[in-house]
């Protein structure tokens, strides 16, 4: 399937890009499936989204827990602690 | 109800009064976030940001008498002495209106999708979040 995924502040620095559209294997179905996914490009994505205390999710716009499933056309957002106010 | 996310710069005294219109509204409580010493730029998760400030918006309602309410959070370039957040509830009575004022302020420095970096003389780096943000909502919860 195909979902939208986004990437905030640190995290879009650290990986150098805002997102992407990318066509997931069959077996990746939910958010943390997701990002082992993406760790397993190495390099930066292997150790920017290691740690799972300073990466927090939101599917379409809702905050989710890492075994929050997904579906085909979500947008997936990763993105450090928020310090906004 | 208001929600805005906005670049520029808004006028308190503006937004108060057009709280104060109806003839109910007997407190207005605002708070006013203004950038401390640092230069800094703001990064938000535009559809997200509104999207979460009307949740917690919401929350304020079902607590307290909220008879209207104007959250505005600025993004992009600031410098020391800019506003970046205002925080406006009116109520029939003052007890609602800070409460209500307070509870979003601390739910909107948690769960809004906005990022400060710091452009500090020796680098830009961005800021970490604070525990002691996550206690000030969470003691709402209690």
């Amino acid at each position: 399937m195909k979902v939208k995924v986004l990437f905030f502040a640190a995290l879009r620095e650290q990986l150098g890009t805002s997102g992407e559209e990318i066509e997931l294997p069959a077996d990746v179905t939910s958010v943390a499936g997701l990002r082992a996914h993406l760790m397993q490009r190495g390099g930066s994505w292997q150790a920017v989204l290691a740690d799972k205390k300073l990466v927090r999710v939101a599917v379409n716009q809702e905050m989710v827990s890492p075994m929050n499933p997904i579906k085909p056309g979500d947008e997936i957002a990763f993105f450090p602690p928020v310090t906004g106010g | 109800m208001k929600v805005s996310v906005q670049r520029e710069d808004f006028d308190l005294g503006q937004e108060v009064k057009a709280l104060s219109k109806n003839a109910k509204v007997g407190a207005v409580a605002s708070f006013v976030g203004v950038v401390r010493e640092v230069p800094m730029a703001l990064e938000h998760y535009a559809g997200m940001t509104e999207r979460e400030i009307g949740k917690i918006v919401e929350e304020a309602r079902v607590r307290w008498q909220v008879m209207d309410c104007t959250v505005i959070h600025r993004f992009g370039e600031l410098q020391p002495t800019d506003r970046i957040v205002l925080v406006a509830v009116a109520s029939a009575h003052r007890g609602d209106a800070f409460a209500a004022c307070e509870f979003i302020m601390d739910y909107l420095k948690t769960r809004a999708p906005f990022w400060k970096k710091e452009e500090r003389a020796e680098g830009a780096r961005w800021v970490e979040a604070r525990a002691a943000d996550d206690e000030a909502a969470e003691r709402w919860q209690r």
